[in-house]
């Protein structure tokens, strides 16, 4: 079992015969992801990395039953793309593309919401089932097939905490990236449900940093709803206040956001928090063996 | 991207909120022209930093003749500001703003930022202006009163009057009010605004509103759609690091501790800083070489990080996702001809292409070149290196 997509998830890319959307995509076939098609306006007929391109994602929906898209349109383009894949009924928009102007974000999620489609990201490095399943640029070696569930707003600290559990002899069920801009889609709060519904999923990791409350949110959901334990790190326990570092959202104003703060509030809801991110496969080890 | 309180009021007058006349000046001749050009009894001159605090620094003063119009401008210009928003080094002030003086009888706060947890912007005002809004929250939080506004609405009336009557308003005032509030959104949404302040925004003796100061920050990755708004870029305003850095793609902030550090994705890059804290080290700097880094753009991160002269030992933590690993190694070897590395350097790359990088490192042989084999065992042997146990 896993959560979201799994190996029968049919795939579309919106930004397919791009530089970027082409290497991905050939990468996320090679693990085994079904990716039926792609859509790039003006190529619609042609085929790409032996799948069909279509103009529209509606025609490509149409002609392939895809339910999932990921994007890699630039940019400026990204609610577009957005927009179109939740009029065309996709369910699911795994958004990879970095620097969407926030704005722009504010209205494709709110009308991906309208039109009951989930959105991953932006900026963020997808959505991988374990063995399964890749939609996103992660690296697939890394992710074994196993029982831990792991939400992550940073990219390569979903690779460190993936690698960590599977060098401690446990493995993944799906890992989500959910990137860490002011406004994404799935959050904590949503995907903590489907890892408690999961079967499989027999702890959770879940990796946070500074700035905004998702945290802080999913502390208070943990206490009263999972059951499961979770093991939690946040980055940027060390970051001066008020700068920033990279991301966006990771900005503290005032005492909003910090680490500290979410640390004792995931702490209090019994979540086992470690303060370096190497503990991260030790601390699921110690849990999983209580 | 910030801007200065003269360009925030450009953009404001252009959306017809109102603002007091002013010119801008980088010479204390200029400061005087620009008082005549005003004319009038009073002036205020001020200083124009990215920051704010800039009254209770010092950087702010009236005037009531000319002669002190050319006194405080050259008192101003060139000085270090220091505000509790510069840190202790403070900033030059290079340009004064010389603006007519305002008849204030009431000074309010309003501004406009995102609401993360709500996704949508929202207005906040507050009868308390003149004060840090910060500590207006922590002491007497119902005293700021915030309406969020789904853009997909927009600004409506009701929106504009729950601010207005929050703030206790006398009824002639509403509808001035109101149509300050509404033009202030207009600014921020057409914008692209990250946030506006208005801090204090003066009610003068005739009842009427006026935006006696401005801060705005704009979405950085809106910034391709308003050349208008990125030409108000003030380079000098930045730091020079940073902003070379930036120049290739790399993300660096300047810390106050001794291992300099080199990761991929900003929050690996945080959580390395965090397990040298943890470890009993300091990190020197943040630096997140981004997903298209290569052997340039690490030679020249090492550059930067060198430059800071409390680098004892230098941490390379790469977790090779779309970052391969051999050109991490490749860069290193690249910057250990163009740079002096006279520190240790722990390199653990882990990821795509790990296993090539290794053996190009064993190869090349370099002296202060020390393996990790993960990001515990990096940080351990970082902190011991520059604390010169290695």
């Amino acid at each position: 079992m896993s959560i979201l997509v799994n190996k029968d998830t049919k795939v579309i890319v919106q930004g397919f015969t791009g530089k970027e959307g082409t290497f991905h995509a050939e990468q996320c076939l090679d693990y085994g992801t079904k990716i039926v098609g792609g859509v790039t306006p003006n190529k619609g007929g042609t085929t790409h990395l032996g799948q069909p391109v279509f103009n529209t994602v509606k025609e490509a929906v149409l002609s392939t039953g895809a339910t999932v898209s990921m994007i890699f349109v630039p940019p400026a383009f990204v609610s577009d793309a957005v927009l179109e894949a939740a009029d065309a009924g996709i369910e699911l928009a795994v958004i990879i593309t970095e620097g969407a102007p926030v704005r722009d974000m504010q209205e494709a999620k709110a009308y991906a919401i309208k039109k009951n489609m989930l959105t991953i990201g932006p900026n963020c490095p997808g959505i991988i089932t374990a063995e399964e399943c890749k939609i996103g640029i992660m690296p697939g070696s890394v992710f074994k097939k196993g029982n831990i569930g792991l939400i992550s707003k940073s990219g390569t600290l979903t690779y460190e905490g993936a690698n960590q559990v599977c060098n401690e002899g446990f493995g993944i069920t799906t890992a989500v990236g959910i990137g860490g801009d002011p406004i994404i889609g799935l959050s904590y709060k949503q995907l903590l449900p489907l890892f408690e519904a999961d079967p499989e999923t027999e702890a959770i990791v879940m990796i946070g940093e500074i700035g905004g409350d998702l945290e802080i949110q999913a502390a208070a959901y943990i206490k009263e709803n999972i059951t499961k334990p979770v093991v939690a790190f946040i980055a940027g326990q060390t970051a001066p206040a008020g700068k920033r570092m990279g991301h966006a959202g990771a900005i503290i104003s005032g005492s909003a956001g910090t680490a500290a703060e979410k640390m004792a509030a995931l702490e209090a809801a019994g979540v086992s928090v470690v303060k370096s991110p190497a503990d991260i496969g030790k601390k699921v080890s110690e849990v999983l063996k209580k | 991207m910030n801007v200065h309180e003269y360009q925030a009021k450009e953009i404001f007058a252009k959306y017809g909120v109102p603002v007091p006349r002013g010119y801008v000046a980088t010479t204390v001749e200029e400061a005087v022209e620009n008082a005549k050009k005003l004319g009038g009894k009073i002036w205020v001159v001020k200083a124009q930093i990215h920051a704010g605090g800039r009254g209770l620094g010092g950087g702010v003063k009236l005037a009531k003749s000319l002669d002190e119009v050319k006194e405080l401008a050259n008192e101003i210009l060139g000085m270090t500001l220091v505000t509790h928003q510069t840190g202790p080094e403070g900033k030059l002030v290079q340009k004064v703003y010389i603006e007519e003086g305002a008849d204030i009888a009431d000074e309010l706060y309003l501004g406009v930022v995102l609401d993360r947890a709500q996704e949508m912007p929202v207005i906040m005002a507050s009868t308390e202006g003149g004060m840090a809004i910060e500590d207006v929250a922590a002491a007497t939080p119902e005293k700021i009163i915030k309406v969020a506004v789904d853009p997909a609405i927009g600004f409506k009336g009701y929106h504009g009057r729950e601010l207005a009557f929050g703030l206790g308003l006398p009824k002639e005032q509403i509808g001035k009010f109101v149509k300050f509030a509404s033009a202030l959104y207009q600014v921020y949404m057409e914008n692209d605004a990250e946030m506006i302040e208005i801090n204090p925004l003066v009610k003068t003796g005739a009842g009427d509103f006026v935006a006696l100061d401005g801060k705005m920050g704009f979405d950085d990755s809106a910034l391709g759609r308003h050349p208008d708004i990125e030409a108000m870029r003030d380079l000098s305003e930045e730091d020079a690091d940073e902003r070379e850095a930036g120049e290739y793609g790399l993300s660096y902030i300047a810390l106050d501790g001794e291992i300099g550090c080199m990761v991929n994705g900003a929050g690996l890059a945080m959580g390395t800083m965090d397990t040298i804290n943890y470890m009993g080290g300091t990190p020197a700097n943040f630096l997140d070489v981004g997903g298209k880094a290569n052997a340039e753009t690490v030679a020249k991160g090492f550059e930067i990080i060198l430059k800071n002269k409390n680098v004892k030992a230098i941490f390379v933590n790469i977790f090779g996702g779309i970052v391969r690993c051999d050109r991490i190694a490749n860069g290193i070897l690249e910057a250990t001809k163009l740079v002096d590395v006279h520190v240790p350097v722990v390199v653990r790359l882990d990821g795509t292409n790990a296993p090539e990088a290794a053996q190009i490192l064993k190869n090349a042989g370099i002296a202060n070149v020390i393996a990790a084999t993960d990001l515990g065992d990096g940080a351990k042997k970082a902190v011991a290196a520059a604390k010169g146990e290695l």
